[in-house]
């Protein structure tokens, strides 16, 4: 039974705010194991990037963990100080952003870039850096790296953008990347690209990515296991093919019975009425019950935690007795 | 119930007498140069974007007609172009049989203008932060005087309201306290509010999630249903254009590739680049299956490559693809493709 690399504990976000302590994620839990996909999708507001944001140490202030334990390769990660944890940041987790063009530096030629994030975490010289951020752009599919090596930015088209900045995350062998919707900014044909790039490097380098996203098409497509989020909370984990053709958890069925097909035309979409409750009005029990066309009474009041089904796991009171 | 889908089918294919809306040789160029003393002392010469360049289609009464592509394809040019946001170069766009440029009484352009509305993508930016939703969305009955007294341009407005879903006392709010889908279910409201019969709909969900993405779709087909509408929608996402369309304009480069109605285009894309959008597209129900991506990406518009503008990510392209355009040509009897290798019976599979 190999380790996993990444274990999050009962983690909780807080946020303090003139109206009293908002929990944005509340008490989720789950494993990374090495060099696995693991998706994360929900709707906007479900507490994802939240998620991915604690796990890397850049919560913005007001936001904090307020309870729980992260531990990386078995050293626990949430309380480190900033400087470890910028040692950590980049050494062994990369993180790939939404928008490549925010997450590169406008003035610096993206060779420079690279080489100053090899130098700072490595101790290769400056030639050796180089050469090794030509093989990086390379390998993350960017054509003539030799000379793109010394272009700017803005000089890069978005999907190429998009493959400068794995290339960045790449740098120094992460055990763990990060990627909060690597692909929202993109064209479909270029999605395809990164997304095969992805797998690719996950395979060949042996790191774990978690993949944060809110489309299912591109989770059913990379990912290996999943976890669905619904208001700061899990509700739904398991392997992908299993979440995407039979889900659980009422939520998670919504979901998915709501995406149109492109094998057919219905006459409707299911629709999940309602919408995600704001944070400040979070229901009691299950959070979804108010929209759920199951719920009964046990539900208003009482929250369910992850229960084991045979195929997922699932906080949803209907699994209570293993349905 | 075999017949009926097979009418249906046949309706679909009859060459309509008198659609809705006729688009023809429709072309927009931008001028994007650069100032005239920059371009006398660089040496630079006059870029031209054809943001469209030739265009036809037609929407029948109560259709819709989808355009798909990626960014930059001039889908949302074609969009603004019909509703008269742009003015055309070049072509002609004929609404219910009357030429938009030949109609030069404001009077009359304020008639035609009416049948026509617009709901945007962004329900962020297309809504007046500083007006209540019943001002927004009775703007339009104001706008073109169609009914007189507050009394009565109240009432309008708490029924359109209610068709989309929303309540009457949801007018007296300000936008900023609905979310993302309540927004566009406004924006949907305001649109329907001068009667119109044709709405032009430019990636009204693609700023939605999906569970609201669902919920709007819906409505917007039950709206179709009751009003008889016709909607031209633009949007990138294949799936959704399934759900909507009946007739799909696959557009590259300021032109259009292929266009069949929906059945057709989905379950035998023939032009190349059809099928690389429909065959990259990640799908949830084909989790796990192996993908080879087409390589390269969508050239600069302002220099788009020779002959087919698909040519160089083309696995079939010849010579002849490098040096001829292809015409949009009839293929079949519902489709229409401009592609050299389906011409010459070149496409595999």
């Amino acid at each position: 039974m190999t380790e996993p690399i990444l274990k999050v504990e009962h983690l909780r976000v807080e946020f303090n705010t003139r109206r009293g302590v908002l929990v944005a994620i509340d008490d989720i839990s789950f494993n990374v194991m090495p060099g696995e996909v693991f998706g994360i999708v929900g709707e906007s507001g479900a507490g994802k990037s939240l998620t991915g944001q604690a796990i890397i140490g850049l919560l913005e202030p007001p936001g904090r963990i307020g309870a729980g334990r992260i531990f990386l390769n078995g050293q626990r990660i949430d309380q480190l100080p900033y400087s470890e944890m910028r040692r950590i940041r980049g050494k062994k987790i990369g993180m790939i952003f939404q928008d490549p063009l925010t997450s590169l530096n406008p003035l610096y030629t993206i060779g420079k870039q690279l080489i100053e994030t090899i130098l700072t975490h490595s101790d290769m010289s400056a030639q050796q850096a180089r050469q090794h951020a030509i093989t990086l752009l390379d390998e993350v599919g960017i054509p003539a790296a030799e000379k793109r090596i010394s272009h700017y930015p803005h000089q890069f088209s978005g999907g190429m953008r998009q493959r400068v900045v794995i290339a960045l995350a790449l740098c120094v062998n992460p055990s763990l990347i990060i990627a909060d919707e690597p692909t929202t900014a993109l064209d479909v044909s270029i999605q395809a690209q990164i997304i095969t790039l992805l797998k690719r490097l996950c395979t060949d380098y042996d790191t774990a990515i978690i993949l944060i996203t809110h489309d299912m098409g591109v989770i059913a497509e990379i990912s290996d296991r999943v976890a669905v989020m619904y208001a700061g909370r899990l509700i739904e984990v398991g392997n992908v093919r299993e979440i995407v053709k039979t889900p659980q958890h009422p939520y998670a069925q919504g979901l998915m019975d709501s995406i149109p097909s492109l094998h057919h035309q219905a006459e409707q979409l299911t629709q999940i009425d309602g919408s995600m409750p704001r944070l400040t009005e979070i229901p009691t029990g299950c959070a979804f019950h108010p929209r759920c066309p199951h719920s009964f009474d046990r539900c208003r009041h009482q929250r369910p935690d992850l229960m084991e089904t045979k195929s997922t796991r699932v906080a949803c009171w209907l699994n209570e007795n293993g349905n | 119930m075999k017949m009926e889908t097979e009418i249906k089918k046949s309706n679909q294919l009859k060459p309509n007498p008198s659609p809705l809306l006729r688009v023809t040789g429709l072309k927009r160029y931008f001028d994007v140069s650069k100032p005239l003393l920059n371009r006398l002392l660089e040496g630079k010469p006059r870029m031209i974007l054809k943001a469209v360049n030739g265009v036809d289609f037609e929407i029948a009464k109560g259709q819709t007609f989808a355009l798909v592509g990626e960014s930059g394809c001039g889908k949302s040019t074609v969009a603004n172009l019909v509703v008269g946001l742009h003015a055309p170069t070049e072509g002609a766009i004929e609404f219910d049989g009357i030429d938009m440029a030949s109609v030069t009484s404001r009077a009359r352009m304020e008639r035609l203008r009416r049948r026509m509305a617009m709901i945007f993508q962004d329900p962020y930016a297309s809504l007046n932060p500083r007006w209540r939703v019943a001002a927004i969305v009775s703007e339009p009955v104001r706008a073109f005087n169609l009914l007189k007294g507050t009394k009565a341009i109240s009432r309008r407005t708490d029924e359109l309201l209610v068709q989309v879903g929303l309540s009457p006392a949801d007018g007296e709010k300000y936008p900023h306290e609905f979310s993302g889908g309540q927004r566009q279910r406004i924006s949907i409201a305001r649109a329907l509010a001068s009667e119109p019969d044709f709405i032009v709909c430019d990636e009204p969900t693609s700023a939605l999630d999906v569970s609201v993405q669902a919920q709007i779709l819906n409505l917007m087909r039950d709206l179709q249903k009751e009003f008889d509408l016709s909607y031209l929608f633009i949007s990138h996402d294949l799936a959704v254009v399934r759900h909507m369309a009946n007739q799909v304009g696959v557009m590259y480069l300021g032109l259009l590739c292929e266009t069949a109605p929906a059945d057709v285009i989905f379950d035998n894309p023939l032009h190349p680049y059809t099928r690389l959008l429909l065959e990259t597209i990640p799908d949830v129900e084909m989790t796990g299956r192996k993908t080879a991506p087409v390589a390269g990406e969508i050239p600069n518009p302002i220099d788009p490559p020779s002959g087919c503008a698909f040519h160089p990510r083309c696995p079939l392209a010849n010579e002849r693809c490098r040096r001829e355009r292809p015409e949009l040509k009839m293929e079949k009897e519902s489709e229409r493709v401009a592609c050299h290798a389906v011409e010459e019976n070149r496409l595999e599979g």
